[in-house]
């Protein structure tokens, strides 16, 4: 009975890992990407509802990552388009020893299968912001006006700390003096500038918050930044699986100006419209494109996150449960081998979820593999260290006397040490999915969906009824997990046992 | 029924069995006795094959107790230790039918085996559906006796089964193991280190030092020639505290 049931379980699992092996890549779907932040995602947007428009199946993958996971992704063909800066291009996949310039770019990426289509129609160039006020009083209008302010108080987003082609070397090429330089976040630095805690910061020259903090940007007098035009890449294959999608997707050629990004980025984080529906405005007001879906109303979404999300634990638990008990008891019967296993699996587990997550796209793509592979892989040590404890702790004595009774081996294991075990194996199972439900969170960077998703939306917006939308759930997705658990507990650890 | 021949038996430096030689009747019940570390537990683990000679062989009805035939020869004995080594997870009737279960009996052989082993035991029925942790210590050793029984073996091994029972338990309980001895007329090989206990239970007393046997025999024999002194002191240590002896 509980060994069909086990078999029953295992028959769902291996269902569920084809349908995952299987839901990469849809039939003739063409599949737009997006960057994690809420400029991308709205062109992401408008690439989708052009193609939609044309007749042709599409698909948006919000928000997947950073530059190299949506460069690969579109290498590999796991998304169709997206849309790049130039100056990112440029730096991420030019080597130092080539030309710098537009044309290599294009050769470049035609030897990856990957056409640059043309700009959208704007730049989003770094700058350095001043409030207006402070610039007017010191008389500061380009960054070489800077040197002769040293005591300014510069504010800096960590990646531009960092990046040679950020804050050292502008310091280099201007020969900046300022001292008091710190790396906050980005969106901190603009508060900071607003509250009169900092005088410099750098922006994107489409920051809605330019205009909503009222900032100078500064005249880049040495042409130090390089120019970040944004560009349509998509895969050449595209042009010969489908023609009308290529032509829709150009239309997005010049149809977005400098002015109209900042209002639609202002439109989204100032007044807290959605992606979806900014870009829908626009393609309205531009070409008279009726909407394509209608927007998914919040019941539906919850839902959607919440299959979504207990697909994500649920299934990686499982595989867990299968893979580390089985281990578990290997490790309890062969001391000197335990040992290794479980070192090595606890070094599995302080392995950076997000490193493990982008070491992963490479082989499985974007989307739930690498999540239900971390996920997996996570869930193993409190697993097979419970077994392997529940089963180690089992006093002599009763192992003795289950083999007095003359039952084998096999049976002995089956009929007296594992359900002895139980109580520690079914902790260890809980404690795996507890951590699996907030880790799964994680999911949404490599586009797995889940609670994560709105997590992240709301991060990118500053929205925290978005962020609430995702923790809330997911917390009691956590606690029912736990409650449900204490349930399962009950009915199958038999009362002599129960502690 | 078993035939122990120059066995040795050693853990690390202490030497447990040092060349035992000895058989055990088909049908009597013989009890080991002697000081703490004298080897009669290991001798007892020995026949059920829980430990393997380092020299020497162990029989059991002619048949070496080789790996191949060891599970098989295990469910032809019965085995009870001091605590009774019952598993917590499953009740005293779960306890009780495992073995029974695991080969494939019917329900309608187990029911009347289990109610026979009932009433001979003097175990309350109504204690059947109980965890042992629900049960006293007395009524645990009857289920772990119950357990031995249940698929009728032809030998019976105890090691120290009243040792952790408070003295008026023991006493009724040792009533009732001699009557139990009786009824079935089975081989019973029963370890303790109270010589009492030993001459009421035992047909045959052999009593150990530092692994080697120093005497079997009655009690009578053991009392009116001794074969050293050490018979003597162990008697005299045994009866000091039993000023009118139960002879």
């Amino acid at each position: 009975m509980i060994a069909c049931r086990a078999w029953a379980s295992l028959g769902v699992l291996s269902a569920l890992m084809l349908m995952l092996a299987g839901c990469g890549r849809t039939g003739d779907e063409v599949m737009i990407g997006s960057k994690r932040f809420t400029e991308s995602v709205v062109l992401g947007e408008v690439l989708k509802e052009l193609v939609a428009d044309s007749g042709t199946p599409v698909r948006h993958r919000r928000a997947l990552g950073g530059t190299r996971i949506l460069f690969n992704a579109l290498v590999n063909g796991e998304i169709d388009a997206y849309v790049e800066y130039t100056g990112t291009l440029t730096h991420e996949i030019l080597a130092r020893s080539e030309p710098q310039d537009a044309a290599a770019l294009v050769a470049r990426l035609a030897l990856d299968g990957i056409r640059l289509a043309g700009s959208i129609g704007f730049q989003n160039n770094f700058a350095l912001g001043i409030p207006e006020s402070r610039a007017a009083a010191l008389g500061i209008v380009s960054i070489s006006d800077l040197k002769a302010h040293p005591d300014l108080r510069l504010r800096f987003g960590s990646e531009f700390m960092d990046r040679a082609d950020g804050w050292p070397g502008l310091r280099d090429v201007y020969g900046l003096p300022q001292r008091d330089v710190r790396g906050v976040e980005h969106e901190l630095a603009y508060r900071a500038l607003g509250a009169g805690d900092a005088d410099v910061t750098e922006v994107y020259t489409t920051d809605a918050e330019i205009a909503a903090y009222d900032l100078r940007t500064l005249v880049d007098d040495l042409d130090y930044f390089p120019r970040y035009d944004a560009v349509l890449l998509y895969r050449a294959d595209l042009e010969r699986r489908s023609p009308v999608a290529v032509a829709a997707l150009r239309r997005s050629l010049g149809l977005i100006d400098a002015e109209r990004m900042i209002a639609m980025n202002a439109a989204m984080k100032i007044d807290g419209r959605a992606e979806a529906e900014v870009a829908t405005d626009w393609l309205r007001t531009r070409f008279d494109l009726a909407s394509a879906a209608p927007a998914e109303g919040r019941a539906a979404r919850l839902l959607r996150y919440t299959l979504e999300h207990a697909m994500l634990v649920g299934v990686s638990l499982l595989a867990a449960v299968v893979v580390a008990v089985p281990l578990g008891i290997l490790a309890a019967y062969r001391r000197r081998l335990g040992q290794g296993l479980l070192a090595l699996i606890g070094i599995l587990q302080t392995i950076p979820a997000l490193a493990l997550l982008v070491v992963m796209i490479p082989f499985l793509g974007i989307g739930a593999g690498p999540a239900l592979v971390a996920l997996f892989l996570y869930s193993l040590l409190p697993i097979v260290r419970n077994t392997h404890a529940g089963l180690v702790g089992i006093p002599a004595t009763l192992r003795e006397s289950a083999d007095a009774l003359g039952l084998s081996a096999g049976a002995r294991l089956w009929r007296i040490e594992l359900p002895l075990a139980l109580p520690t194996l079914l902790a260890g199972i809980k404690t795996a999915a507890v951590i699996n439900i907030g880790a799964a969170t994680l999911g949404a960077l490599v586009g797995a969906g889940g609670f994560g998703q709105p997590i992240l939306a709301g991060i990118r917006l500053d929205d925290t009824d978005l962020i609430l939308e995702g923790a809330i759930p997911s917390a009691l997705f956590a606690l029912a997990a736990q409650w449900l658990f204490e349930r399962a507990e009950r009915a199958v650890v038999p009362r002599g046992i129960r502690g | 029924m078993f035939v122990l021949d120059q066995v040795f038996k050693r853990y690390g430096q202490t030497t447990a069995l040092d060349g035992v030689t000895l058989t055990f009747e088909r049908g009597r019940t013989t009890a080991l006795i002697g000081p703490s570390g004298c080897g009669k537990s290991t001798l007892l683990r020995l026949l059920i094959g829980l430990l393997t000679p380092d020299a020497g062989s162990v029989r059991f009805d002619a048949e070496s107790l080789a790996v191949a035939s060891l599970r098989r020869l295990r469910q032809r004995m019965g085995y009870v230790i001091q605590q009774g080594g019952l598993f917590p997870h499953l009740t005293a009737r779960q306890n009780v039918t495992l073995m029974a279960r695991h080969l494939g009996w019917s329900q309608a052989r187990i029911a009347p085996r289990l109610a026979d082993l009932v009433a001979l035991t003097h175990f309350p029925a109504d204690g059947l559906e109980r965890y042992p942790s629900e049960l006293s210590g007395g009524q645990n050793q009857r289920v772990a006796l119950m357990r031995a029984l249940m698929l009728d073996p032809e030998a019976l091994l105890l090691d120290e089964p009243l040792g952790a029972l408070d003295p008026m338990i023991r006493y009724e309980l040792q009533e009732e193991l001699k009557q139990v001895f009786a009824t079935l007329g089975k081989t019973v090989v029963l370890v303790t280190h109270d010589l009492a206990e030993a001459a009421f239970l035992g047909h045959t007393l052999v009593l150990m030092r530092a692994g080697r046997i120093v005497q079997v025999g009655c009690l009578a024999d053991l009392m009116t020639a001794p074969a050293e002194p050490f018979v003597e002191q162990f008697i005299r240590a045994q009866r000091s505290h039993l000023p009118e002896a139960v002879f």
